[in-house]
């Protein structure tokens, strides 16, 4: 009846486009899916893809200049020993900081998800996005003050009298140094830091997901706390972990901000890529360069998958 | 012994007296239902034996041992949970062998025995499966094995046939029947749906805010209500007042009608000897398959009346006349 009173009133364009929209819901997912499809292709990918390029250029020595040739000589100098230094190093301290604050934030997620209600709740997430309310530089900065030698981390140490085990930390070799803000400690602390609300949030939201009458069932079947916590809370809370992980380590992958301001001074990748792009003029190592984080989350993703991290999910 | 035995038992949550004074034995071997509309305290008293809930008060025996402050993984008994709660990341075959895992029986003997208890289901062969890959119907075959295959003292059920539809939950009330027959195991079957309880379980409990209100063979239940309660939540009797009763033949108290046992004739039909009737009209017809339900307002008070299908018509507004036998009046002692 609608539609006669409609034809006869006649139909504006407007009307005329919400009717074959409707009638088409394939043609409104294009329409609503094309400007971030026209975005992630072109923009996007497209600079990756542009970047890929470059890896495949190489510079020339005496006029430095970029040799638009396709060559691999480039990715010959990526593999030299000072650069495969960098790039260990870097997948060490992102491998570590992973581990830090999947350590520490699980305790947290755990808590939130199963005891946390009400205020509690509110407080937690308060107390986990509040860090990143305020400027990443800021942070940074922050800690290099808390960790500097005449910081308050060294005047709380001598005021325990605890500095000769602060001492005794600096002094081991590689991740010690002069202090803190100088050392490989600093540098993992202040990644640790920077990047745990990553990790807590997705081993929260995998733990929220898990029903409360599985731990019934495991218990109802004989397991005691720990075993339950192994064979069905842990495995159900692998994705979330594996989740945080994927920020945790790519994003320390290609951090070059943390490590200039706090830590030694033997470089990153993220700093080889800002040294390498901007002062040395080498695009093509420095696109080489930021290939390895991304061959790195190929390999890593791929692992996870295999090892059935998103068999639940 | 009895299997389990409540010992006036209390649970509160807050202000809420889940369960309120519950005392209680269910005997080795029986099909026990508990029913009872939701929040009555059936599934706390369930979750009490299980070993979830504490009781706040009063003391609980499984087969003689002391279960208070006992935690259900020290507990032989095991439960069917509701929406059955299988391990999405564990296939069916390691949801079964679960329980024997964590005993540390070894992989080759409680594959076995899984197996075993997938064919007691009629399951044999789907041990590679993951749970999201089965039906509502085939999940609630693999609770149910996975809790048996413990050999557990008290199988607990928890409305396990609450999601299936009705064709399916109907054949499943047979498999159980026999399968409880057949194991000879205790078990313990919560339902908010009557005609569950009445044909599967040897006795029932009937809860209503959490106290027990009546406890009896199914007959004993429907036949012969204590109570407004049970009459009414219990095939839907019709509660005459004690006015009424007393002038239709009965004792000056509260007395129950079944729907079934009332005929309905045209107004003006002489009652037989021994029988009661009353005169009203047709205020609702329902027809229901089976059974055609009519209700009738008949000297100010509602009865429902119930004729089998393929008797007399009748339309809404018809004068009748009810008759029923004066022995299906039965008295309860309870008005409550």
């Amino acid at each position: 009846m609608s539609h006669a009173v409609t034809a006869e009133g006649g139909e504006g364009i407007l009307d005329r486009i919400s009717d074959t929209l409707i009638a088409r819901p394939k043609l409104l997912t294009l329409l609503l899916l094309l400007p971030p499809l026209l975005w992630i292709g072109v923009v996007y990918i497209g600079s990756l893809f542009a970047l890929l390029l470059q890896s495949f250029y190489s510079l020339d020595d005496y006029s430095g200049l970029i040799v638009h040739q396709f060559t691999l000589s480039t990715y010959a100098q990526l593999l030299e020993a000072a650069n495969v230094q960098i790039i260990l190093r870097t997948v060490m301290m992102s491998a570590l900081v992973t581990l830090g604050c999947a350590v520490i934030a699980f305790p947290i997620a755990y808590y939130a998800a199963r005891y946390a209600r009400g205020w509690t709740k509110a407080l937690f997430y308060l107390a986990v996005m509040m860090p990143l309310w305020s400027s990443y530089l800021v942070k940074v900065y922050a800690w290099k003050l808390i960790l500097a030698k005449e910081g308050i981390v060294t005047w709380i140490a001598k005021g325990l009298h605890l500095s000769w085990l602060l001492d005794s930390l600096l002094a081991v070799p590689v991740i010690g140094g002069p202090s803190l803000s100088f050392s490989y400690i600093g540098t993992f602390l202040v990644f640790v830091y920077i990047w745990i609300p990553y990790m807590i949030l997705p081993i929260q939201a995998a733990l929220e997901r898990v029903p409360a009458n599985y731990i019934e069932a495991s218990a109802d079947l004989g397991a005691e706390p720990r075993q339950t916590f192994w064979t069905v809370i842990f495995p159900l809370a692998l994705p979330g972990i594996i989740a945080g992980s994927i920020f945790t380590f790519s994003l320390t992958l290609g951090d070059y901000i943390v490590p200039t301001i706090v830590g030694n001074s033997r470089l990153f990748i993220g700093q080889a890529v800002y040294t390498l792009q901007g002062t040395a003029g080498n695009v093509p190592l420095a696109a080489a360069f930021t290939v390895v984080p991304m061959a790195i989350m190929g390999v890593y993703l791929w692992l996870a998958k295999r090892l059935g991290a998103f068999d639940v999910l | 012994m009895p299997a389990v035995r409540f010992v006036n038992i209390s649970r509160r949550f807050g202000s809420v007296r889940a369960v309120d004074g519950v005392t209680l034995d269910i005997v080795e071997g029986e099909f026990f239902a508990m029913l009872g509309p939701s929040g009555s305290g059936k599934t706390t008293c369930l979750r009490l034996i299980a070993g979830f809930e504490q009781p706040d008060e009063g003391h609980i025996e499984i087969f003689g041992d002391t279960a208070e402050g006992v935690p259900p993984y020290k507990r032989n008994v095991n439960t069917v949970f509701q929406d059955y709660a299988l391990f999405p990341h564990m296939t069916v075959g390691e949801n079964v062998a679960y329980g024997l895992m964590i005993k540390g029986v070894a992989r080759a003997e409680r594959e076995a025995k899984a197996n075993d208890a997938l064919a007691m289901v009629k399951l044999a062969g789907y041990e590679q499966r993951r749970p999201a890959q089965l039906s509502g119907g085939q999940r609630q075959r693999v609770a149910l094995s996975r809790a048996l295959v413990n050999g557990p003292k008290v199988l607990l059920l928890d409305e396990p046939l609450g999601a299936l539809d009705l064709k399916l939950r109907e054949q499943m009330q047979e498999e159980l029947k026999a399968l409880q027959k057949e194991l000879g195991i205790t078990f313990v079957f919560v339902t908010h749906d009557q005609g569950e309880a009445l044909s599967m379980a040897n006795r029932v409990a009937i809860f209503n805010d959490g106290r027990i209100v009546q406890v009896g063979s199914p007959a004993d239940v429907y036949e012969r209500p204590q109570s407004r309660f049970v009459a009414d939540f219990v095939g839907s009797s019709n509660v005459l007042t004690p006015a009424f009763a007393s002038s239709h033949g009965g004792a000056a108290k509260w007395t129950s009608l079944r729907p079934e046992k009332i005929g309905v004739f045209p107004a003006g039909t002489p009652a037989p000897a021994g029988h009661a009737y009353a005169d009203g009209a047709i205020k609702s017809v329902s027809y229901q398959g089976a059974v055609t339900r009519l209700c009738v307002l008949a000297e100010d008070i509602r009865i429902t009346a119930e004729l089998p299908a393929g008797a007399a018509a009748f339309e809404e507004g018809d004068r009748v006349r009810l008759i029923w036998p004066q022995a299906a009046m039965v008295t309860m002692e309870d008005g409550a």
